[in-house]
């Protein structure tokens, strides 16, 4: 049995009003040096499978199915075991592939 | 002229029933629901995906009505070549399903936008505006908050090349300028057809814009279009 944290953004080449929102909301409080505010989400689950690899190949295909729409956003994941500890770690930023660590 | 219409119900949907009566009363044509569980669509001639908010808008707009049963149907009748056409929270479900190109984001002013606006006809070789001619305005309703539609440039200039880009938000004369575009949308872009031409998305309400009591009757002319061209 895993957890599984995953992050939704959207991809860096796009506009995200809401992040640009909450930036002229610091500024106007005067956080003058917080900049490049962007927003997403976190998607949390238990994952009921007992091999690290199996659960990894099963949470990317919950986020190319479902998760993430892939023409605006990216994703990354991390799966933690029992006792909490990260076990893997997965993004597709910068090129959109899977690419982790993928350590067990 | 006459077609058998089904206009699909998924939890949340809102506009269902103003496709009914616009194509029920309006235009005469027997209608029927497809409610989203369904696994046949019945043998209906067009499929209307409707405006609202499926599945409340989780995760985001459209995500989760495109793997509702009925959807898997709409999917093989539009790859065999039926008329598709989906409005606001449809068009939504169209990019989401992969029927269609591209993705609807956040508008761009954050706001949720409900008014009138003016479309510009961008072609008729589609069954959806064959009965408008290039360059006609319409005046048409907009009700949405995830209207701003988004491609990347691959995507934009096939769009382009092979004249999918149906309407696109414009003055009262047909100008395309910032100021008419409502959300942000690439190019002022309101609607679009796939690269087969019978399924089309648009964010405008053409089924609210049905009677002149409503404000307008000329979005009937796009609903009219896709009946004539079932002859």
């Amino acid at each position: 049995m895993f957890k599984a944290r995953i992050e939704v953004t959207l991809k860096k080449k796009i506009l995200d009003p809401q992040g640009k929102a909450i930036e002229s909301s610091l500024r106007n409080l005067g956080f003058a040096k917080l900049s490049g505010v962007r927003t997403g989400k976190n998607i949390d689950m238990s994952v009921d499978e007992q091999d690290v690899q199996t659960a990894t190949t099963l949470v990317h295909s919950a986020c190319t199915r479902l998760l993430a729409n892939p023409v605006t956003e990216e994703y990354e994941f991390e799966l933690f075991d029992e006792t909490g500890k990260t076990v893997v770690q997965f993004s597709t930023q910068h090129t959109g592939d899977l690419k982790g660590t993928g350590k067990s | 002229m006459t077609g058998r219409v089904g206009v699909v119900v998924f939890p949340g949907s809102n506009c269902d029933r103003d496709a009914y009566n616009a194509f029920g009363t309006v235009l005469n044509q027997k209608v029927k629901f497809l409610w989203h569980k369904d696994t046949s669509l019945d043998g209906v001639d067009v499929v209307v995906l409707p405006g609202g908010f499926s599945y409340g808008d989780y995760l985001r707009s459209g995500a989760i009505a495109r793997f509702s049963p009925i959807m898997s149907e709409v999917v093989k009748f539009a790859r065999d070549g039926g008329l598709v056409l989906g409005i606001c929270n449809g068009f939504q479900v169209l990019v989401e399903a992969g029927l269609l190109p591209g993705a609807l984001l956040r508008n761009a002013n954050l706001k949720f936008v409900c008014k009138q606006v003016y479309l510009r006809t961008e072609t008729t070789a589609t069954p959806f505006s064959s009965g408008l001619s290039i360059g006609q305005v319409l005046k048409v309703p907009i009700a949405h908050g995830d209207g701003n539609y988004y491609a990347d440039e691959a995507t934009l200039k096939s769009l382009q090349d092979n004249d999918q880009i149906v309407f696109r938000y414009s003055t009262a004369n047909g100008e395309i300028t910032a100021e008419s575009n409502p959300n942000g949308s690439i190019l002022n872009i309101a609607g679009i057809v796939n690269k087969n031409r019978n399924v089309l998305g648009m964010m405008p309400h053409p089924e609210r814009a049905s009677e002149q009591i409503l404000g307008s009757a000329a979005g009937v002319m796009v609903l009219k279009s896709v009946i004539e061209s079932l002859n």
